[in-house]
């Protein structure tokens, strides 16, 4: 029971840390799929005097990925009915050129400025519509979530970071005298320190696996996969290999850092 | 008869502007047994945390084992303090540790391996009369009890000096008894020099000792 006590408050104060962190990166995640999404679906519409290939708006701005011309059949046959068909044609011939731009990725209102900007540029351009009200809209909403988050996550990460250094004193305290006493009996530093580092290691391993066995359980989890389905997105929750690393490094950094902050803080007493 | 400690012109002090032990020359030879003795406040703790590097001369020069302890490095002090046993009056034995680990800790440090020091911790606890008290925690025992753990983990890796600072201090007749024999076995059995710091030295001893008083910063060689 006393050797749980000794493990619990570490290891909840790292899951914490490690859990604001996953979050994030779900967010995060999220975040970027759903701008993938949304770049599929926004488009800008050119309207050009000539004719323009891909490539030639690709020259324009890099941000676009490809250019597909609107046909003006639609509008033309509307009209064929109270005109000839020789003046519609002529029509169809004066008529100006419609393109949908699709884009690289979805972008911020700065590139759609100059998104707009270097296609008004090109002299065949006459017009440019970006749709922008409705983008910038969209886009700030999903930074103040992504920003919302993040402040979600450091004010986790400033508490548990106090929490963790609390429980730094009460270690010094715990193991101060211990060390002192082996000191006294000549054990070098690493000798004396083992025990201190091998419970921040092993406190480390069981915040990493627990936190492990919490995100594969929600990855999998029906309530999680239906909400990302619901806004038509798909996220990796947790990937066992790469996340597992990241939050293995991080547990292990921290709690050696703890370790070594209270050997650098040991004072022998006389 | 080669020194074990040599001090020339020792002064010491915890702050500059108070010296306890004022310019000291004496000398300890190997498997001496010396007692140092003066009034409460006299320096006689002090001059012996000194010989194990717990406090720095503050003048002077202090050679315990042949390592000058004025300056000393930490690696060296730790290789000197391997080869020194401490008995201390508050005992400092690790609360969470078993009296056996305790006793294993200068055998571990000094590399033993771990079946021969379990094996010479079987012995020193059957030496000190708590081979009946294996696995337990030191504050499971009586204080007296205590110091005889302390005094077994003295002696566990064979040192060639043993301090220890007023050894029977709060202790019964028979657990004092049993540190004198034991302290007083080690010097004659094993010729380790034996430095006690004590009120009062016991009428009972079989050994040819030194003593040296303390008073007024000053050390003078009674017997």
């Amino acid at each position: 029971m006393k050797s749980v006590k000794n493990h619990l408050s570490l290891v909840i104060a790292l899951l914490s840390i490690l859990f604001s962190m996953q979050v994030f990166f779900i967010v995060e995640r999220s975040i970027n799929a759903y701008k993938v999404t949304l770049a599929n679906n926004y488009s800008v519409i050119a309207v050009s005097k000539k004719e323009l290939s891909s490539s030639d708006f690709a020259s324009i701005n890099k941000i676009i990925s490809d250019a597909k011309e609107l046909s003006t059949d639609s509008v033309i046959k509307r009209l064929t009915s109270d005109i000839k068909s020789t003046n519609a044609e002529l029509l169809k011939l004066t008529l100006p050129r419609f393109y949908k731009l699709t884009l690289t990725h979805y972008p911020t209102p700065q590139e759609t400025k100059r998104l707009r900007s270097d296609l008004l540029d090109e002299s065949s351009i006459t017009k440019v519509e970006d749709f922008s009200h409705t983008h910038d809209t969209t886009y700030k909403l999903l930074l103040l979530f992504k920003k919302v988050v993040a402040l979600f996550t450091v004010v986790v990460l400033v508490v548990t970071l106090l929490l963790i250094f609390k429980e730094l004193r009460i270690w010094q305290y715990k193991h101060n005298e211990r060390m002192t006493i082996m000191g006294l009996f000549g054990a070098a530093l690493w000798l004396r320190s083992a025990v201190l580092f091998r419970l921040a290691i092993v406190d480390a391993l069981i915040a990493s696996f627990m936190a492990f066995g919490i995100f594969i359980y929600l990855s999998s989890h029906h309530w999680v996969v239906e909400q990302f389905n619901n806004i038509g997105i798909s996220v990796v929750v947790f990937n066992p290999v790469d996340d597992f690393l990241v939050i293995l490094a991080v547990a292990m950094v921290i709690s050696i850092l703890l370790a070594s902050l209270i050997v650098i803080g040991h004072k022998e007493e006389a | 008869m080669d020194k074990v400690i040599v001090a020339k012109d020792l002064s010491l002090s915890y702050s500059s502007n108070e010296t306890i032990i004022n310019k000291v020359n004496f000398s300890v030879g190997t498997g001496d047994f010396v007692f140092i003795t003066g009034a409460s406040g006299s320096g006689k703790s002090t001059l012996l945390k000194s010989l194990y590097g717990a406090l720095k001369p503050k003048q002077g020069s202090l050679i315990v084992g042949g390592v000058e302890l004025n300056g000393v490095s930490r690696s060296k002090l730790n290789f000197l303090r391997r080869h020194i046993g401490i008995v201390f009056q508050d005992y400092k034995l690790v609360k969470e540790w078993t009296i056996d680990k305790n006793i294993m800790l200068p055998l571990l440090i000094n590399g033993y391996v771990k079946n021969v020091a379990l094996n010479q911790v079987d012995k020193l606890l059957k030496h000190v009369r708590l081979n009946h008290q294996t696995g337990k925690y030191p504050l499971e025992l009586s204080g007296g009890e205590q110091q005889r753990v302390a005094m077994a983990r003295a002696l566990a890796h064979n040192p060639i000096l043993i301090l220890a600072d007023e050894p029977t201090g709060n202790l019964d007749e028979y657990s004092s008894q049993l540190i004198w024999n034991l302290l007083e076995g080690a010097n004659t059995q094993l010729k380790t020099t034996v430095i006690v710091v004590t009120h009062q030295i016991p009428k009972t001893l079989n050994v040819d000792y030194k003593h040296f008083h303390i008073e007024y910063g000053s050390i003078h060689e009674i017997r």
